[in-house]
C-alpha cells in the first residue's frame, strides 16, 4: 500500500460527500484566517505605536508626576536668562516650601519652579532644553461658524519647538518675548488649521481664533508630523504656557515637563541628572519619588509589552475558533467511519490492515484540515491588506506558519481517534453494519 | 504474486486446502450459552467445489466466518493451507485473508463510487502490487468473468449479476487458494443467478477450490460435494462429483461469455 494509493482514497472520501467537507474545512478556514488576521492587527497596532513613540525623538524625556491629586499651588514661571528660558521679572512664583514642610502631606505635582531648577542646575550639562508643558483638556476652535475639537493643546515655552522636533511651515513661532508678556498667539497643525479654514490652510496666519470661547491669534502652522496609528499628530495647537495659563489651563501643576539630552546616547545620564535635581526641589529619595522620568526608549518598552499582550489575546481567540474547528473535524470522521462502517468490513476482508485503514481516515481528516490551512492562509493575508478597525494590519509571518502548522497537526490529531476506531473495527462485526 | 493454485489439482494427489478439527464456537456465558458450531471436522481438498447447507441458526454463517479467517473459532484446529490459523495475530490474519481467500457476499459489497477495474483492483493494492501490474492483472480478471467492456463502470451503473461478477473478477484477481462465496446469488434474478453459478462451475472446472453457503438447493446442485448442518453440526456429506471430476451441471460451451482460463 504505497502513499499515493492511501491518499487516492482518502480523495474519494473528502469528494464523496463535497458539501460536509467543505463546511468542515470552513471551520478549520475560519481559525486559520483569524489566527493571520488577528495577530496582524495586534502586530500593526504595536507597530502605529512605536512609531508614533519614536517620532517623539529618541533623546527627549518626558517628567510627569506619579499621581494627580488635587491641584495645588503652580509657581508663576520666572526664568531669566539661559536655558531657553525668558525671564519674567517681578512674576517670579513663589517657590514651593517643599523643604520646609512635611514632605508625606506634599502633594505630588510639577510647577515651573522644578522646570527652572532643571533649566539652570549645574548638575545637568547632558540636558539641552527644558520645556514645561500645560495641556488644558477637551479645548474646542472655533472660527467665523467652523469649529474643531483640538486633539492636544499644549501650552509651553518657545524651546518646545526643538525638543519636540517641530518646526513652523507656515508664519513663525512665538518668541521668549510672546511668553513672557503672555501674549495670546498660537501655532496650529495641519488638521485643525484644515477643519477651520479649508484647504488654504496658509490663510489662517494672522487669523483670530477663538479656544473655548478665548481668542488666540494664529501665527503659524506647524509643520505636517503625519498620522501614525490611530492618533493624529496634526491636530494640536501650541501656545505660550504663560497665556495659556491666564485662559484655558489656570494656575495650577504642569501636566509635564519636556527635558532634551544633548544626544540619544546621553539620555540615561540626563535622565539621572534630572532626577537628581528633582529629588532635592521635591525633597524625596529614589525610593519614596513622587514623579517619573521617561524617555521614548522606556515608553516603547511599556507600550510595547501591553501591545503584546493585545496580540497574544487576540491571537488566543482565534485559536479557539481554529481548537473548534478541529473538532468539527473530528465530528465528521466520526460520521464517516460510522456511515462507511461497511466499506471498512470489505477492505478488511479483502486484506486491509489496520495501518491501511488508519492511514486512509487519517489522510482524509488530514486532507480536510489542509485544504482549510491553505484557503485560510490565503483569506487571512487579503483580510490583512484591509485597515481594520483603524489599523493598518502587518502580518507576522511566524503566525502563517504557525497557523498553518497548527491547521496540520488540528488533523492528525483529531483525526486520528475516528481513524483509530475505523481500524479497530472486527471485519465480521463491519460487514454485518446496515 | 505466486500462483497458489496446486499444480496437481488434477492429480490424485490432493493437498487439504481446508483442515478443521473439533471446531466449536460459543456465545455467552453460564445459563445462556449458545453452541453455534459444536464441534465440527471437515476438510476440503484442493479443486473441490463444495456447498455448505443449512436454514438459518445451522451454524453455517459461523462455519463460513471462521473458513474465512474473519472469526475465531472458540475450540478446535484450523489448518488453511497448512497454516495454524489461530496462532496469527490480526496482522498476519489480514495478510492470510488477502492471499488465500477471495470472497463473494451475498450484497456484492463492491466499494462504491469506485470503478469496476479500481475495485478489482483493491486486493492487489493491498498486497501491495505496482499499479502497472495490478491494473493488467485486474483487466484479465475482469475479462475472466465477461466484463471487459464495463472496467470503468461504477457499481451504481451495473445489474446486480454484473456487479456480482465484479465481485468473482476481485476475488480470483490475487489467486487465491479458496473462493468463498457466502449465498452469492440470493440477491439475484433467476438469470443472473443462473449465469453467476456458470461462471461458478468454469472456475471449479479450471481447478478453483470453490466453497459456497447456501441454503438453495438449486444452488447446491452445481457443487461436486454437498455438505448440509444443522444446529452446529454436520449432519450429511454428499459427494456428487469426484474432485478430479467437472462439475456436476457444468456446460463448457456457456452462453454467459465466460472464458474458461
Amino acid at each position: 500500500m504505497n502513499v499515493t494509493e492511501i491518499l487516492r482514497f482518502a480523495w474519494q472520501g473528502v469528494t464523496a460527500n463535497k458539501t460536509r467537507s467543505a463546511l468542515t474545512t470552513l471551520g478549520i478556514l475560519i481559525g486559520v484566517a483569524a489566527v493571520i488576521t488577528l495577530v496582524a492587527v495586534g502586530t500593526g497596532s504595536s507597530k502605529a505605536v512605536q512609531d508614533q513613540i519614536s517620532s517623539l525623538g529618541s533623546n527627549t524625556l518626558t517628567v510627569t508626576a506619579s499621581s494627580t491629586t488635587g491641584g495645588g499651588l503652580g509657581g508663576g514661571g520666572g526664568f531669566p536668562g539661559g536655558g531657553g528660558f525668558p525671564g519674567l521679572p517681578g512674576a517670579a512664583g513663589q517657590s514651593d516650601t517643599t523643604s520646609q514642610n512635611a514632605t508625606k502631606t506634599r502633594e505630588p505635582q510639577l510647577t515651573l519652579e522644578d522646570a527652572r531648577a532643571i533649566a539652570e542646575s549645574q548638575q545637568a550639562p547632558d540636558v539641552l532644553g527644558v520645556a514645561p508643558v500645560v495641556s488644558p483638556s477637551s479645548v474646542t476652535a472655533t472660527y467665523q461658524g467652523a469649529s474643531h475639537t483640538v486633539g492636544t493643546f499644549t501650552g509651553t515655552t518657545p524651546a518646545y519647538l526643538a525638543i519636540d522636533n517641530s518646526t513652523v511651515q507656515d508664519g513663525h513661532s512665538f518668541t521668549d518675548t510672546d511668553y513672557t508678556s503672555h501674549s495670546r498667539v498660537a501655532l496650529v497643525g495641519t488638521t485643525v488649521a484644515q477643519d477651520l479654514v479649508g484647504s488654504d490652510i496658509k490663510s489662517i496666519v494672522g487669523k483670530t481664533v477663538a479656544f473655548n470661547g478665548l481668542t488666540f491669534k494664529v501665527i503659524g502652522v506647524l509643520s505636517e508630523k503625519g498620522s501614525t496609528g490611530p492618533q493624529d499628530q496634526d491636530d494640536r495647537v501650541i501656545a505660550p504656557a504663560t497665556s495659556v495659563q491666564d485662559t484655558l489651563a489656570g494656575y495650577g501643576a504642569l501636566s509635564s515637563i519636556s527635558v532634551k539630552a544633548t544626544s540619544a546616547d546621553t539620555v540615561d545620564a540626563a535622565t539621572t541628572e534630572v532626577e537628581a535635581v528633582l529629588d532635592g526641589q521635591h525633597g524625596v529619595t529614589s525610593a519614596d519619588r513622587d514623579y517619573s522620568v521617561n524617555n521614548a526608549a522606556s515608553i516603547l518598552s511599556a507600550a510595547t509589552s501591553s501591545n503584546r499582550t493585545f496580540t497574544v489575546l487576540l491571537g488566543a481567540v482565534a485559536a479557539i475558533s481554529l481548537l473548534v474547528g478541529g473538532i468539527g473535524v473530528m465530528n465528521i470522521m466520526l460520521v464517516t467511519v460510522t456511515e462507511r462502517t461497511r466499506e471498512i468490513g470489505i477492505r478488511k476482508a479483502i486484506g486491509a490492515g489496520k495501518p491501511d485503514i488508519i492511514g486512509q481516515f487519517l489522510a482524509e481528516a488530514v486532507l480536510l484540515s489542509l485544504f482549510g490551512g491553505v484557503v485560510g492562509v490565503a483569506i487571512g493575508l487579503v483580510a490583512s491588506q484591509f485597515t481594520i478597525v483603524g489599523v493598518q494590519p502587518v502580518v507576522a509571518p511566524y503566525s502563517v506558519f504557525l497557523a498553518f502548522g497548527v491547521a496540520i497537526l488540528i488533523g492528525l490529531f483529531f483525526g486520528l481517534y475516528p481513524a483509530n476506531r475505523a481500524a479497530s473495527l472486527r471485519p465480521i462485526d463491519a460487514l454485518r453494519y446496515e | 504474486m505466486t500462483d497458489t493454485r496446486s499444480p496437481s489439482s488434477r492429480s490424485a494427489q490432493h493437498h487439504q486446502v481446508i483442515d478443521m478439527q473439533s471446531i466449536t464456537k460459543t456465545y455467552g456465558e453460564g445459563e445462556a450459552i449458545v453452541h453455534a458450531l459444536a464441534g465440527v471436522d471437515l476438510t476440503i481438498e484442493a479443486g473441490d467445489y463444495v456447498a455448505i447447507m443449512g436454514a438459518s441458526g445451522s451454524g453455517k454463517s459461523t462455519l463460513m466466518n471462521i473458513i474465512g479467517c474473519l472469526d475465531v473459532g472458540t475450540s478446535g484446529r484450523y489448518l488453511l493451507d497448512g497454516i495454524d490459523v489461530r496462532r496469527l495475530t490480526e496482522r498476519q490474519l489480514s495478510i492470510i485473508r488477502n492471499r488465500k481467500i477471495g470472497f463473494i457476499f451475498q450484497s456484492f459489497n463492491l466499494i462504491p463510487r469506485t470503478s469496476a477495474l479500481r475495485n478489482v483492483e483493491l486486493p492487489l493494492a493491498y498486497a501491495g502490487l505496482r499499479t502497472a501490474v495490478r491494473r493488467d492483472i485486474a483487466l484479465a480478471s475482469l475479462d475472466r468473468v465477461g466484463l471487459s467492456d464495463r472496467v470503468d463502470h461504477l457499481p451504481s451503473q451495473l445489474s446486480g449479476g454484473q456487479q456480482q461478477r465484479v465481485a468473482v473478477a476481485r476475488a480470483i484477481a490475487t489467486e487465491p487458494v479458496l473462493l468463498l462465496a457466502d449465498e452469492p446469488t440470493g440477491a439475484l434474478d433467476s438469470h443472473s443467478t443462473a449465469d453467476v453459478l456458470q461462471l461458478f462451475d468454469a472456475l471449479a472446472a479450471a481447478g478453483r477450490t470453490v466453497v459456497v453457503i447456501t441454503h438453495e438447493a438449486d444452488v447446491a446442485a452445481h457443487a461436486k460435494r454437498v455438505i448440509d448442518m444443522r444446529d452446529g453440526l454436520i449432519v450429511s456429506d454428499a459427494r456428487r462429483a469426484g474432485v478430479d471430476e467437472p462439475p456436476p451441471l457444468w456446460q463448457p460451451a456457456s452462453s454467459t461469455g465466460v472464458v474458461a482460463p
